[in-house]
This record gives structure tokens, sequence and C-alpha cells, in this order.
């Protein structure tokens, strides 16, 4: 039965040429799991529309 | 005369720029202590024997010749083999590094310790890539804790750790993305200067994640941190992040008293998810600079979550092309979490360096009232090489992806921080000392306060 996530990492997979082998997608699979729910709880947090980014912080 | 493991950088420049020693006899001290218990301890992938002799006779040749020599004349050092060193293919960590050629100009930092009369002994073992906490290296092996060999050192600058924990160099040099200077230190009980972002040129190293790279120094005191790093300061227009501010010495100002500073604990997420040991360790600092205030760092535990969106889709951009050329060639725990990198969606990312900046702003305005933050370094003592999980405040936890839990929050705005050993027994533990950005004479100030009162220390290695 297929994993939830799936069905994006073989479509991510294809569209940026990355080999994703059968043995190491469950590591893949948890990993991106962590990585998004990690990126929903920044999502989750409410910014003013003018937020800069601050790729390079400068004090 | 022979140099004894216990002389600080700071005591071998002195007994050579007097004559004392020769820079060669340090030289070779070191030399013979790494052939002695780097086999056990594993924290060199190169020894530079050949050059190091050369360098050192020519310092000795100096001062028989009455030219002056810096502050680190004939003081051994190493660097994390993400350095490029002259003649050696910068392997940061990795099997499909080791193909590049031979690197035809040392790193900035290797250049500037070796102008101020140190002397490079060698490339350390690192974690693959420095995405990594635990100082383990597939290729490489484990570099070993030199209190207890059956323990990581901590990563990803596990080398350079393990070289000056165990006391084979009094100095060496590592990077620190989210935690590879402070967790090692911690673990191997040494001191470890992450600083300010940009303050350091990274020119030269192999690179991680560019917006949260900082290169810095590990010493076994706080005189030797502050020797190290004042030699390394300045421009360079090789790396486009570092400063244009002019020289800040901070040896001069690490004696100063710190009565007048205002210091206080870290609370909230800093305060969470820790052993009984780092909790010790935090009480002993506080208690010994008098410090009671708890300061609540909003919105840490998100903080460390944006820095892990960031680190694993910029690790997952730069590794891209070697990913579909050569996965099998990667650790597999790293191959697997740099491809999930890439599968990020963008508008995340985004939010996470929109997060940065906000979160940016609260600890500009805590540190409008406060000088120093104390916090945990590591939320336990050195874990079991291969040890996979943890109980961390009653939930079982991967360890290799929460020992920078606590260090993550503060390099993801690039603050600077001197990591201080406590050395508990049986094993040290770290505490990290966070100051305003661009204050790293603060940070020291306050180690070197902790030195003096005995608080904290480098422990001799215990493992031999």
């Amino acid at each position: 039965m297929a994993e939830p996530l799936d069905d994006y990492i073989d479509a991510v997979s294809k569209a940026l040429a990355l080999p994703v082998e059968d043995a190491w997608r469950p590591a893949v699979r948890a990993n991106l799991d962590v990585s998004l729910r990690l990126g929903r709880m920044v999502d989750e947090f409410a910014l003013p529309d003018e937020t800069e980014p601050a790729p390079i912080f400068t004090a | 005369m022979t140099t004894k493991s216990e002389m600080t950088a700071s005591e071998i420049a002195g007994a050579v720029t007097s004559r004392k020693m020769s820079a060669l006899d340090a030289t070779e001290a070191a030399l013979a202590r790494i052939k002695q218990h780097d086999g056990i301890l594993n924290s060199f992938t190169d020894v530079t024997a050949d050059r190091a002799r050369a360098k050192a006779r020519a310092i000795d040749a100096d001062i028989a010749a009455g030219k002056t020599v810096g502050s680190l004349a004939g003081v051994p050092f190493a660097v994390k083999n993400l350095f490029d060193v002259t003649g050696l293919p910068t392997r940061a960590g990795s099997k499909i590094n080791r193909d590049l050629a031979p690197a035809k100009r040392d790193a900035t930092l290797i250049e500037r310790m070796e102008a101020a009369g140190a002397v490079l002994v060698g490339a350390l073992n690192m974690g693959e890539y420095a995405y990594d906490f635990t100082g383990e290296n597939v290729h490489d092996g484990p570099s070993r804790n030199p209190h207890d060999t059956t323990r990581m050192s901590g990563g990803s600058s596990g080398g350079s750790g393990t070289a000056v924990g165990g006391a084979l160099v009094p100095i060496a040099l590592g990077s620190d993305t989210n935690g590879s200077i402070r967790v090692p230190s911690s673990f191997c009980g040494i001191f470890g200067l992450k600083p300010t972002y940009g303050r350091l040129s990274r020119a030269r190293s192999f690179p991680f994640v560019a917006s949260l790279d900082h290169l810095g120094p590990f010493a076994r005191s706080v005189t030797d941190l502050a020797l190290a790093y004042d030699a390394m300061q300045g421009s360079d227009p090789d790396d486009g992040a570092c400063t244009t501010r002019g020289l800040e010495p901070t040896l001069p100002l690490i004696a100063n008293p710190v009565s007048d500073l205002r210091i206080a604990i870290a609370g909230g997420h800093f305060q969470k998810n820790v052993f009984p040991e780092a909790v010790e360790a935090v009480s002993r600092v506080a208690k010994a600079l008098g410090a009671t205030k708890v300061v609540d760092v909003p919105e840490a535990s998100r903080a460390r979550a944006a820095a892990y969106v960031i680190t694993t889709t910029e690790g997952a951009s730069l590794h891209l092309d070697r990913l579909r050329k050569r996965p099998n060639d990667f650790d597999p725990a790293v191959r697997d979490r740099l491809i999930a990198g890439a599968m990020v969606p963008a508008a995340l990312v985004d939010r996470a360096q929109k997060f940065r900046r906000w979160y940016r702003a609260q600890l500009a305005e805590i540190f409008k009232s406060v000088d120093v933050l104390l916090a945990p370094a590591t939320p336990c003592t050195a874990p079991k090489l291969g040890q996979v999980n943890f109980n961390l405040d009653g939930v079982e936890l991967p360890v290799r992806a929460n020992i920078g839990i606590h260090t993550q929050p503060i390099s993801f705005i690039g603050l600077p921080v001197v990591a201080v050993p406590v050395p508990l027994e049986p094993l040290p533990i770290g505490v990290q000392i966070i100051a305003a950005p661009w204050r790293e004479d603060i940070a020291l100030r306050v180690a070197y306060a902790l030195e003096k009162m005995g608080v904290v220390a480098a422990p001799a290695p215990r493992a031999f």
C-alpha cells in the first residue's frame, strides 16, 4: 500500500531528475515528513505582509 | 626541551618567543602526541608533518635572526578537513570530494593563523559535508571522545573537538552552521567560539549552508581562544558575507570585570528538553555569575524549526548535482536527508527566512536589557557512539537531529557564542555564553571570569 507522500516524492523526483531508489524511500519519506512538519510550524506563525526575508544576517 | 600536552598556546608562544623552546620542539611534540594517541582517537585525516617542520624551522630562523614573530609563534594547530589546505583535496568529510584536485591555496583563516606564527600540523575528521551533530563518519570512522572512546565527540567538527579535548593540539579550527563548534566543545570538554555571522572569513572552505555557515576556533583556555580569534579577524573580499568592520581585538579586554554586565538565563525552550546534567551545568555557571533573572526567548522552538528547514533546503541545493550523479557515494543518512530537503516547497523556505527577520528583532529587543544569555550547549553529555534515540522530557527522540536543539535557535540569527566546559563527572558538558551581535568580547570576558573562578575548565583527557 502506498504511503502518504509517495506520489509527491515520485513527482518531485521526476521533476528534479533526482534518483530515489526503493531502498532509500522509507528514509527519504521519514525525513521529508519531519521537514514538512517543521515547515508547517513556521508557516503557522502569522507575519506581517511587509516582512522581508533575512537570508543573510547582518547586525 | 619537550612540551607537555597541558601547555597552552599562549605558554608555547611565550616559550618560543623567549627562546626557551624552539618552534620545532613544539611541533615535534605535537606530532609525537598525534602518533601516540590518534590511532585510538581518530581525529586526524591528514598529518602535514613535512609542512609543519618546514614552517617551524622558518619561525626558529626568524627568531634567531632577531625578527619579530607573531602572537602564536610555534603553536601547533589543525583544521577541520573542509578548510582548503594547499596540496590536499578538500574532502569535507566525504568520499566524493576526495576526487577533487588538491587545493592550490590555503583557506584565509589558515593563512592568518600562520601569519601569526602558528604551525599547521594537519586536517581533521568531520561529519560528512558538515550535516552532522555526532562526529561519526562512515568513510573515515568516528572521531572518538577523549574522555570515553566509546562515546561521540559531537559534530560536525568532531575531529576538532577530539584533537583539542585530547590535548593533541592546543588550538583547532572548525565550522558551525547549526552548532558544529558548540556541540563538540560540549561533549569534549573544551572552549569553542562561534563568532557573529560574517565576522571571520570563510574563503576557501567548503560550504554547507551559505546563510548559516560560520568558522571559528577551539581551545583549552579562554586566553588561547581569544588569541586565535584575534589573529583571524579582518575583512576579506574573497568571502562576500565577511564584515568590513575594523579589527576589534578581544585579548586586551577579557580580564575586565564582569560585575557591570547584565547576565540572564535563557528560559522557555532552553529550559526544556534537557537532561539533569545540562540543568546542573547552567545552574553552576549562573550561580557563579550571580545570574538569577530568567528571560524568555520567544518562539525559539519555531526558530529551531526554521533553521532546520533552511539547512535542509540550502544543503540540498548545494549537493543537487552530486545527488544525481553519485548518490551511492554519500553516507546514506546524509543522502536521504538531502534528497528530502530538495523536496521541501520553496514557499516554506521563504516563510522560514521571513520568520528569521522577525526573530532577529525579538532578540535585538532582549539585548537592550541584557548583555549575556546563558543556555545549555547540548541537552546531555556525550551519547554512546551509534546511539540512535534518547529520552528527552519523557519523549523518545532521535539523537542525531536533536543534539543541536539548543544551539540552532542561536546560530539561526548569527549571534556570537562562547561554549564553556563545565567539568562534571564522569563527563563534561558545555554552556553557551551568548552575546549581542559583534560582542564576542563580552562573551569571552564572561568565559574568562568563569575560568578564573574555577567553574569552567577543560579537563585532562580521561581516556588515556
